[in-house]
């Protein structure tokens, strides 16, 4: 546990020091949500019907800017070949790595999230909803991204190849969280949408970590 | 299993295999086509219209078991490092995009007369869309390694991860309620299809699955050459 918490104490005072590169995610995620009412039309009730839907895409697009970022310049310096050589279990870094992807990216973004929910209009009702799907989802897409990351270590165009490779396998948080947001503007239970979020998020939190582990066992060896 | 690996073995079995895989295709979409088109009867409620299944179904499953074979390959190429096994994944990443293509296409122009609209956003048409977008992305990162050797292994782990979609793709029409009907063929029960409809059905499987073994030979014999030509320029030059 000393050694997981010295690990992301690490990642963190790196991210600390080039913050330039975490802010710059943020502000990609609101100006993107702000190209949508300017493109759709400003419309409230349409934009109310839309706005779950809306952040949820920007905000799976802002963590796909980011993944590919996640063991990159560890691979680059080769502190990743250090690491990996410790007796230190790889999945725990790998772990260690999703855990402060997540609280640059996905967190902020969740925490702005209200506001830009505010400017589209979006019922009073899904807030709480809004937080809850982004609070299930965001490490989800961090863990499942981290194996796409450990993928694409190392190729050609590696930023565009992350996307591609990983939005279709991320398709369901999408749905769920969109789905869970919708039903609570219109007062229905969101409890089944929610706890499939929850399944998600358990699931790849044990096997992504170790997809991830293999796949860097595999591409740097 | 194993002897087949060796390149030299797989060459000298599959030319004497290309023909009659081939030649068997052909005759198998020779009278497919002609009792799907000519000697089946129209459906009561679809009318002509129903032919289409003759393409479109099988289509369908062959993009379901060409990433299966996929994955299959990817996996004994991660285990046992066959090069072989990563040329076959290799092959097969294209011919079932083509496949699911074909699929997602015969779909569109069945739903617009029968559904009324080339598409809807339901489970089963979304699935396959994402199989499309596995395959694209295999391509992708197969590809955009400088050393072949690291995009085949990351490409055959995400063949891998991208199974996932394979049972979602198959239990879709069951899990949700969708538009596309469940299946009429791999029911407990009798298949609830006419034997008229089901000769040319299955006389069209066939013929697909031939005309993948085909085309997995032959491009997989190209890889090989390809290799081979590689290698002997190397020799000269170095």
């Amino acid at each position: 546990m000393k050694k997981f918490l010295a690990l992301v104490q690490r990642d963190l005072i790196l991210v600390y020091r080039s913050a330039n590169d975490a802010w710059v995610v943020l502000f990609f995620f609101v100006i993107a949500v702000t190209l949508f009412p300017l493109g759709i039309g400003p419309d409230p009730s349409m934009l109310q019907q839309f706005s779950g839907g809306i952040i949820w895409i920007c905000a799976l697009l802002s963590a796909m800017l980011s993944l590919d970022a996640v063991f990159q310049s560890d691979f680059d310096d080769g502190s990743l070949d250090q690491m990996m050589l410790t007796s230190y279990p790889l999945e725990l870094l790998v772990l260690g790595k999703c855990f402060v992807h997540w609280l640059t990216t996905g967190f902020p973004i969740l925490l702005i999230s209200p506001v830009l929910a505010t400017m589209l209009n979006m019922n009073l009702d899904s807030y709480s909803t809004l937080l809850i799907t982004m609070l299930l989802g965001t490490p989800t897409i961090s863990l499942m991204g981290g194996v796409g990351a450990a993928l694409v270590l190392g190729s050609r165009l590696s930023g565009v190849l992350i996307s591609l490779i990983i939005l279709p396998l991320i398709i369901p948080i999408l749905i769920f969280s969109v789905a869970a947001i919708s039903a609570s503007g219109e007062g229905m239970e969101i409890s089944s949408a929610v706890k499939l979020l929850g399944a998600l998020l358990i699931i790849s939190s044990v096997f992504c970590p170790w997809a991830t582990a293999a796949t860097l066992r595999h591409l740097t060896n | 299993m194993h002897k087949f690996a060796n390149p030299a073995q797989f060459t000298k079995l599959a030319t004497r295999v290309l023909p009659w895989t081939s030649s068997f295709a052909a005759v198998c979409f020779l009278f497919g086509l002609y009792f799907g088109i000519f000697d089946s009867p129209a459906d009561y409620q679809q009318g002509e219209t129903v032919r289409i299944m003759y393409v479109h179904v099988p289509a369908a499953w062959m993009s379901l078991f060409t990433y299966s074979l996929m994955a299959a390959a990817s996996a004994s190429f991660l285990i046992w490092k066959h090069s072989l096994a990563d040329i076959a994944a290799r092959s097969l990443a294209p011919i079932g995009a083509a496949f699911t293509a074909i699929t997602l296409i015969t779909g569109a122009l069945w739903g617009q007369p029968m559904w009324g609209t080339w598409w809807v956003w339901d489970a089963r048409l979304t699935s396959v869309l994402v199989l499309f977008f596995l395959y694209l992305g295999y391509m992708a990162l197969v590809n955009a390694f400088d050393d072949p050797e690291k995009g085949s292994k990351a490409a055959a782990v995400l063949a891998l991860i991208g199974f996932v979609n394979v049972p979602i793709i198959k239990f879709s029409v069951d899990w949700w309620n969708t538009l596309h009907q469940p299946a009429s063929l791999s029911r407990l029960d009798a298949p609830a299809i006419d034997i008229s409809m089901l000769t040319p059905l299955l006389l069209m499987a066939l013929g697909f699955k031939l005309l993948l073994i085909s085309i997995l030979i032959i491009k997989m014999r190209t890889i090989l050459i390809e290799k081979r030509i590689e290698a002997k320029q190397l020799l000269k030059s170095g």
